[in-house]
């Protein structure tokens, strides 16, 4: 049950990161590139999305998952430094290149040999990320 | 494309939906960076086979979908500049990690709910993104 569910949810997210556009680097970068010509495709693809989900997380009120268990903690309104360090990186990679994680996976069997070394790099830095992390840490601490 | 954006808004709310199962589903926030991160750092080791469930849709899901598509059409268009997508893929690994989020977990699946960290995490790599673009394309027109 537990993976025919996951299953199912990557299959709609790859469905709908593939007719949505999402995997087309120029979409993305065209929403970001507002000095140039602007796509507001990807506010579509959110407001798209975030309808769904916000139903979702009404449904989640007084029940239990599916599978049983407890729903994930309500959010902490917490701001840290590597809330807004993380995302500040991850953003400048997102323009550079108009690829993140997702979009990078659904788009591996037409992103050619340049999709594969994106990923190969991403996986790397998401396993230097708990070290570069705690060096964070340490300079927010002495700042 | 005029349909461009409707082809945006059905697709994010494909991803919605996906969104939706794996939270009412499996009790889990869907997002891409945590779902492959997991993998690599080893913090997801209990759950591997249903995070390589998730990411067997979103890579099988586009190849089904592709043969409707008009051949040469389906194109990621990411750039041919090694350094660019090595540079990429690394900043996008490290600041999701980091940041504990990417577009699908802080923006599709935060914001939905309300949660301040998702906001202000997709403010901060929106504008990073933007800003990167910027400097990159208009300023220095390396990509």
């Amino acid at each position: 049950m537990r993976l025919f569910l996951s299953l199912l949810a990557g299959s709609l997210f790859g469905a709908g990161l593939f007719v949505s556009g999402m995997t087309d680097t120029t979409k993305v970068q065209g929403w970001l590139d507002v000095f140039g010509a602007w796509d507001p495709t990807l506010a579509f693809v959110m407001g798209g999305a975030i309808i769904p989900m916000f139903f979702a997380w009404r449904l989640t009120e007084g029940r239990t998952p599916l599978v049983g268990g407890t729903f994930p903690t309500p959010p902490t309104p917490v701001l840290d430094h590597r809330l807004i360090t993380g995302s500040a990186l991850f953003g400048a990679g997102w323009g550079l290149a108009g690829l993140c994680p997702g979009p990078s996976i659904a788009s591996l069997s037409y992103g050619g040999p340049g999709g594969f070394v994106f990923l190969a790099a991403m996986l790397v830095g998401m396993g230097a990320a708990p070290a570069i992390g705690t060096r964070l840490d340490r300079l927010a601490a002495a700042a | 494309m005029e349909q461009d954006w409707i082809w945006g808004l059905v697709g994010g709310g494909l991803i919605g939906v996906g969104g939706a199962v794996y939270l009412l589903g499996s009790g889990r926030i869907m997002g891409a960076s945590g779902i492959i991160g997991g993998l690599v750092d080893g913090s997801g080791r209990n759950t591997a086979l249903e995070r390589m469930a998730f990411l067997l849709g979103v890579v099988v899901l586009p190849i089904v979908l592709m043969p409707l598509y008009a051949a040469g059409s389906v194109n990621t268009h990411l750039t041919d500049n090694w350094i660019v997508i090595i540079a990429a893929g690394l900043l996008v690994g490290v600041g999701t990690r980091i940041a504990n989020g990417c577009t699908s977990g802080h923006g599709v699946c935060g914001i939905s709910r309300f949660s301040l960290r998702g906001i202000v995490a997709t403010v901060f790599y929106i504008l990073a993104g933007g800003l990167t673009l910027a400097i990159f394309r208009h300023v220095l027109g390396v990509i």
